[in-house]
């Protein structure tokens, strides 16, 4: 989608965009990057016939949710921090208050409201069609990487 | 229907559980939810090591999986909450969760889940959560 070497630098938002298309995960999902700035990312999943959790109701699996809200909180850490350092969740609280519209496709915002040098705190929620009417919403922790990341066949 | 055709028909509805190419398998009532390694799945490629939500994802589904073994409806139960803890990056291997019923209610069920790869003693992560059950 963007290449770094055209865009106007942003650095935050190249390393955010990298997370939403290299990683297989978020690939296989086809998640897209709406935003990430100010600590704050958000994240789109189209809905596909191959994720639907309820084939009575067509409704999107809540196991793409999880994923959507893990890891648009990995973005909003990036687009606090402005360097794409691995983060390892701790944990993650998901309440669902209801299930999303069939054949919808779901976005997440998520704050990353406060960092120590090694630990992230965010908050994220999840919405089919309008933010202010969530169907999920998220409290998690993420361990941050305190060594650069390890190059490519150096890892332990 | 018996425990192994509930889960069959469970596995086979649910396309989801198609994409994560989720498996299980059941000795008597108690249930195994088999997760086979794919590249699909990965959330860090350094490690490489499992998406947290794919973890968080399988523990659910196992869940629904046992559920839909012990509290047989046609219809999908729905997930209330739940809480993931991590414990150990998930590796590139095969992971295995089992589902704990700690309270089945009328309406809601809590259940516990914890994954495992190469040793059942050193989880990769634990789920908690509550499940609100589909009526028939």
């Amino acid at each position: 989608m963007s290449d770094p070497n055209l865009n106007p630098p942003n650095p935050n938002l190249d390393a955010a965009t990298a997370m939403a298309t290299e990683v297989p995960q978020a690939a296989a999902l086809g998640f897209q990057m709406v935003s990430a700035v100010d600590g704050r990312g958000v994240m789109h999943a189209p809905w596909r016939e191959d994720l639907v959790g309820d084939p009575d109701t067509g409704v999107i699996a809540s196991g793409v949710v999880t994923s959507l809200l893990d890891h648009c909180c990995g973005m909003a850490i990036t687009a606090t921090t402005g360097e794409r350092k691995p983060t390892a969740t701790l944990d993650l609280r998901i309440d669902y208050m209801r299930p999303a519209a069939s054949r919808a496709g779901v976005t997440v915002e998520a704050h990353c409201y406060h960092l120590t040098r090694s630990i992230a705190f965010v908050r994220a929620h999840a919405w089919d069609a309008d933010p202010a009417d969530p169907i999920a919403t998220a409290q998690a922790a993420f361990m941050l990487s305190p060594a650069p990341a390890p190059a490519p066949g150096g890892a332990a | 229907m018996s425990a192994e055709e509930q889960l069959q028909a469970f596995l086979g509805r649910v396309p989801y559980i198609r994409f994560l190419g989720m498996r299980a398998e059941l000795a008597g009532d108690e249930l195994t939810g088999v997760l086979p390694f794919s590249p699909h799945l990965i959330g860090n490629t350094l490690l490489p090591a499992l998406h947290g939500g794919v973890i968080g994802a399988f523990l659910e589904m196992t869940a629904l999986a046992q559920l839909a073994v012990t509290q047989s409806t046609p219809r999908v139960h729905k997930t209330i909450d739940v809480t993931i803890e991590y414990l150990r990056p998930g590796r590139a291997l095969t992971t295995y969760a089992r589902a704990d019923l700690r309270k089945v209610g009328r309406r809601i069920a809590n259940v516990h889940v914890e994954a495992w790869q190469e040793a059942r003693s050193q989880p990769v992560a634990a789920l908690r959560g509550h499940f609100m059950l589909a009526e028939d």
